[in-house]
């Protein structure tokens, strides 16, 4: 479990668009690095590339390597799906499974595999995992309604749970609250802290307090002007970045005074 | 309301203002029983218009829907202004067209219902035309008694032929559509399938049916009319339907669902199987559905490739079949007795107003299916 994550040199492209530019990066395993910067600088797509759901995009490739633990994914002979089921991703927006109840959400990944569980097993990992995502107090009474009848913020952790389900190593979340309303965000952030016991987890985040109350490391991306591409600007221990950067183009941001 | 008043009164100091009688917002407005009165006086002036040039039911409903309209619109411009004037002449337009859309509907319901309904029983339904002959049509007829003989042949002929198409299409369309929207992007052998489809689409039935005999012709000899030779046409019928409906469908399941099944480690045709097509099923359900209830009036197709029967046939794969339009285009076009062709009249309507109830049925079972598969959204 929580297995460290090193980048060297990564280009992303979007068939002949270089979308981000010779990012390297150490992420350590069992914390939260937080990625912020302006819209369009590139920090989803980079995150979207340490669980190769880059290219599910047409035309979207990388150049460079990721090692989970000293394994490049990108390297020959690599399956994206195994690489998928090691790092988990939380979307944006809220996606339970439409068709699926609560509970089937949460085996989404073992069922849809097509790998056989026993009752018991699966009633087991769909307790532990809505626990682990703090919402099985909420929904135990009603897990074979829809997920789709949930609110935002027990959606989101539902797809938390259906996430750590799988049991990853690694967790990446894609802006995960800035669809929900300020309670369901703190619930969020509380969970995040608890996920960092057992996962190492990575956060895009637009909100530069969420990112301040919730990471130990942050990375700054930025972007020189449309058409070119991001560029990772600075990363450091998050109090670092938010007192005392080295960059004037990251105090600039996260002062306010950007642009 | 009631909550209002009490607040307000409930504040001291702040003085409620009486509620004017006469509203002046609503100012400039027509009554309510204008509209009325004008219709009235519409349908007045227009028979005595219709009564002028010789009286009939279509000129007078027609003088008084146009004296209607122009009154409605002048009236109203004069009261309520140019603006409210205009959306009354189009809203009474508008209601003009939707009555004249209706009027075909309802008189052909009408119409097939009228003279459909005393052929429709039991004994029509559960017997075949074999051994019916223009002396038994004849007999009855001066007899005065019931009319012998129905479409029993004929309905099973529809619903195995359409069966069978529906097996034939259903895999190939869906298939097709499951690959132009999940792989096909964007490549030139998706290009060249929608391409091809929409031709397809545009194929006249007949040609469909000549296509299917020439083909079973030059693998079975000449004389090869069976049941799945019709069914097989009307496949090529439906297949670009169901490939247009399906990927439609498969279109409008959110990408966040497939990358969210990916990024639980789920291969990409699993995500297909188990998360794409379940959420579209309802609308690829109702597709079908809408499909087969398009092929099952063909006639011209069925006539090149399954012949004419009077007797049951239940094997599609040797002898000829009826199904219920070629039933109706025979019974009308060779009455079985020349001489008293009423009782094959009667049998005609009927098996039509069988065949409308089989489409009806068609689309409420498409409807059904729909809300069924729908993804539930219960709390």
């Amino acid at each position: 479990m929580a297995k460290r994550i090193d980048v060297n040199d990564l280009n992303v492209y979007y068939s002949k668009f270089l979308a981000v530019e010779g990012v390297s990066i150490n992420i350590e395993p069992k914390s939260v690095t937080a990625f912020i910067g302006p819209s369009g600088c590139g920090k989803s797509t980079f995150l979207r590339t340490l669980n190769r759901m880059h290219e599910v995009i047409p035309g979207g490739r990388v150049e460079g390597q990721v090692l989970l633990d000293g394994d490049d994914l990108y390297g020959a002979g690599v399956d994206p799906v195994t690489v998928r089921s090691q790092i988990g991703m939380v979307f944006q927006r809220p996606n339970p499974f439409p068709t699926m109840s609560i509970k089937d959400n949460v085996l989404a990944g073992v069922k849809l595999n097509g790998q056989r569980i026993s009752k018991s097993d699966a009633d087991a990992l769909v307790e532990k995992s809505l626990r682990g995502a703090n919402l099985w107090n909420e929904v135990k009474d009603r897990l074979d309604k829809p997920g789709s009848g949930l609110s935002g913020g027990q959606q989101q952790r539902l797809c938390i749970a259906r996430t750590i389900a799988v049991k990853p190593d690694v967790i990446l979340m894609d802006e995960p609250c800035s669809a929900l309303d300020p309670i369901s965000t703190l619930a969020i952030e509380d969970l995040i802290n608890e996920l960092k016991n057992d996962y190492t987890v990575v956060i895009v985040t637009h909100n530069m307090q969420q990112a301040a109350r919730v990471s130990d490391k942050t990375a700054f991306f930025n972007i020189a002007g449309t058409g070119k591409p991001g560029k990772l600007i600075e990363y450091n221990d998050t109090a670092a970045i938010f007192s005392n950067p080295e960059q004037k183009a990251t105090e600039d941001y996260v002062s306010g005074r950007f642009g | 309301m009631s909550t209002m008043t009490t607040n307000q009164s409930n504040r001291p100091g702040v003085p409620t203002p009486p509620v004017r009688k006469r509203n002046s917002l609503a100012k400039g407005k027509l009554p309510k029983w204008a509209i009325w009165a004008i219709a009235a006086g519409a349908i007045i002036v227009g028979a005595a218009a219709s009564t002028l040039t010789g009286f009939n039911v279509a000129s007078f409903a027609i003088y008084s829907a146009l004296i209607f309209l122009v009154a409605a619109s002048v009236i109203t411009t004069a009261a309520e202004g140019k603006r409210r004037g205009k959306n009354a002449m189009w809203t009474y337009l508008i209601y003009a067209a939707f009555i004249v859309a209706v009027i075909p509907l309802v008189s052909v319901l009408y119409t097939v219902l009228e003279k459909g309904m005393p052929g429709l029983n039991s004994h029509f339904l559960f017997s075949s035309m074999n051994g019916v002959t223009g002396a038994v049509d004849n007999e009855s007829v001066a007899n005065g008694t019931p009319v012998v003989g129905g479409a029993y042949h004929a309905v099973m002929g529809t619903l195995l032929i359409t069966l069978w198409a529906t097996l034939i299409s259903v895999p190939v369309g869906m298939l097709t559509a499951v690959y132009l929207v999940e792989y096909g992007q964007g490549k030139a052998l998706s290009k060249a399938i929608t391409f091809f489809v929409d031709v397809m689409t545009g194929i006249p039935s007949i040609v469909a049916g000549l296509f299917a005999a020439a083909f079973f012709g030059m693998i079975l000899g000449p004389n090869a009319r069976m049941g799945i030779v019709a069914a097989v046409a009307l496949s090529v019928l439906m297949i670009p339907t169901v490939v247009r409906s399906t990927e439609e469908m498969l279109k409008i399941v959110p990408n966040e669902l497939r990358e969210a099944s990916f990024a639980l480690g789920v291969r990409r045709w699993r995500t297909i199987l188990k998360v794409v097509i379940p959420t579209a099923i309802s609308g690829i359900a109702s597709g079908v559905t809408l499909a087969i209830a398009r092929v099952i009036g063909e006639t011209a197709p069925i006539l090149v490739t399954a012949g004419i029967a009077s007797q049951i046939n239940m094997n599609v794969f040797a002898n000829w079949m009826s199904t219920l339009p070629t039933f109706i285009y025979y019974q009308i076009l060779t009455p079985t007795s020349p001489t008293n062709i009423d009782p094959s009249v009667q049998r005609a309507w009927a098996a039509a107003l069988l065949l409308i109830f089989m489409v009806m049925a068609l689309n409420l079972i498409a409807r059904l299916v729909a809300s069924i598969f729908a993804p539930k959204k219960g709390r």
